[in-house]
């Protein structure tokens, strides 16, 4: 199994003001490399861990370790450089005056020379395809487009882990994709760990492991393919699973002999061609 | 229409005093604001006259946007050009029908702070017409650099203020879709008597200020995960460039107000 990066024991947050516990005796594990996905309808801790991961806030019990160092008020900076963050609302994350600008605040902050500074952006912004607009800015750009800039400000700083938290919920199909696809190459090529937090399954199947919340707790953890076995309690959890999931499902219950459960529609395609083609 | 308003009001052209350093031209307002004083005959006008055509020049700037400063205040400077010409009685009279009579110290008077008024407003509207925003910014921030010693917060107003900009086009399109909701729903914000109509902007501009705070909030959020802890031990990553053509205009400024103080009377 590959190296541990980040641990969680047993977590607990509660807000102030609140009776019920955000996240509550949380422990799990993430792995070099890996997509996670975590999944869970409004109000099931996930943006929350989200913020723990960070920093941003620090549980009332339990212990984060990144990389073996405990997330506490001293190391949190040094965490912060390690775990890259890209928020839902592509304009409230938008700190420059200009595409470059906003790249560079990361690094501004994080005090990188002006030289390498400058190599660094250009290079975050080819990697995301943004290259061609260092000087836009970001009302004249699309939904999908700052939300990539937010990416190479993340991916700027070089860190282990980027988080996603619903960064793609604002966007149009388009967008999503883009960004999606985005992640997806920038983790090839880096080695980067990526934890998406979302509630769109369709992304969530694509992902390599996944972590299931509901009220704060850890409902369920696995591949993919195991999660979405139970249908009916995703669905109690307020959570849809994705079409094909259930349109495989419908076919294999009226007799339509698919062996393997498919989790995206090239999947299904596939496979019922070759069913078609052997009848 | 609101997005030209503010925004509208820097020209972006290829010319050497777009290519100036902010800081030079802040500091060219600075002192013309102060030494435009220094003026007081013909001869000193018409030097910075002279000077103010030359940088207008310069600047490539089509007059259209330059009227477009002068508008607002030419009320202004008629007013005070014929307050001057009635009621200032000195010098020589030169014309005279019933109760009204004419000085030429009065003419002279009119015509000079008039005069002045228009160089002013030209110069002040240069650095702005020819700077974009975040130039200015810039500019301000390396010029209040000193003052940090006197616990004055430099770079956090200058970044108060580059985010208030960078917003600016965000927050009015919001407003505009505010506006378009509330219209949808009743609100008439065009018509009506003048109490109306300030009334009507009240269900616009609370879903205005929430949502200004959210963004705000989301905003500080996102600017501390990305590792942003105050200034300290911080880089720039914007440069300014102080070049040639900027130490000659400040020597042009000072070979200026020398020979405004001595060709003055």
């Amino acid at each position: 199994m590959a190296k541990k990066l980040v641990s969680l024991e047993n977590i607990v947050f509660k807000y102030e003001g609140q009776t019920r516990n955000a996240v509550d005796h949380v422990s799990f594990d993430i792995y070099e490399g890996e997509w996670l996905a975590l999944v869970g309808h409004n109000g099931s801790g996930k943006s929350t861990l989200a913020k723990l991961l960070n920093g941003l806030q620090f549980p009332q019990e339990g212990s984060i370790l990144v990389n073996g160092t405990e997330l506490t008020e001293e190391t949190v900076w040094e965490a912060r450089s390690k775990i890259g963050m890209v928020f839902q609302n592509p304009d409230n994350q938008f700190v420059g005056a200009t595409v470059q600008d906003d790249v560079a605040f990361g690094l501004e902050n994080a005090g990188i020379p002006l030289p390498e500074m400058v190599k660094r952006v250009q290079n975050a912004l080819n990697k995301v395809k943004m290259g061609s607009f260092l000087n836009q800015e970001p009302h004249h750009l699309s939904g999908g487009q700052k939300q990539r800039v937010a990416i190479a400000g993340v991916i700027a700083l070089q860190p282990d882990l980027i988080i996603l938290d619903e960064a793609t919920s604002m966007l149009d199909p388009r967008g999503r994709e883009e960004v999606l696809e985005t992640v997806r190459e920038l983790k090839e090529e880096n080695l980067l760990t990526v934890i998406s937090i979302t509630h769109d399954l369709e992304e969530a199947a694509k992902a390599d492991r996944m972590i299931v919340m509901n009220e704060g707790k850890l409902y369920r953890q696995g591949i993919p393919t195991d999660i979405f076995q139970m249908e009916g309690e995703l669905i109690e959890l307020g959570l849809d699973i994705p079409f094909s999931v259930k349109l495989s499902k419908e076919f294999k219950e009226h007799g339509i002999g698919l062996v393997k459960s498919h989790l995206t529609e090239e999947e299904l395609v596939r496979e019922l061609c070759e069913l078609h083609s052997k009848m | 229409m609101l997005d030209k308003m503010i925004l509208g009001r820097y020209v972006p052209v290829d010319s050497t005093v777009h290519k100036l350093d902010p800081r030079s031209k802040l500091l060219l307002v600075f002192l013309f604001v102060c030494i435009i004083f220094l003026a007081n005959n013909l001869v000193t006008y018409g030097l910075v006259g002279l000077f103010t055509l030359l940088l207008l020049m310069l600047s490539k700037i089509p007059i259209r946007f330059l009227y477009n400063g002068l508008k607002p205040i030419l009320f202004l400077i008629v007013f005070t050009f014929i307050l001057h010409i009635l009621f200032t009685k000195e010098g020589e009279l030169l014309y005279k029908l019933g109760w009204l009579e004419i000085y030429d110290g009065g003419l002279r008077q009119g015509l000079f702070i008039s005069l002045r008024f228009t160089f002013l407003i030209l110069v002040t509207s240069l650095l702005t017409l020819t700077t974009n925003p975040i130039s200015i910014t810039d500019g301000m921030e390396t010029l209040l650099h000193p003052f940090k010693k006197w616990k004055l917060p430099v770079h956090e107003l200058s970044l108060m203020m580059s985010i208030a900009l960078r917003f600016i086009p965000t927050l009015m399109e919001e407003t505009d879709k505010i506006m378009k909701a509330q219209m949808a729903r009743g609100v008439d914000f065009t018509s009506g008597p003048l109490k109306e109509r300030i009334k009507a902007i009240i269900p616009l501009l609370v879903p205005l200020f929430v949502s200004a705070f959210k963004r705000a909030e989301e905003l500080a959020i996102a600017m501390e995960a990305r590792g942003y802890r105050g200034g300290e031990g911080r880089t720039k990553y914007r440069q300014l460039k102080w070049q040639t053509a900027d130490t000659l205009l400040m020597l042009s400024l000072v070979v200026l107000t020398i020979f405004l103080v001595l060709l003055r009377s």
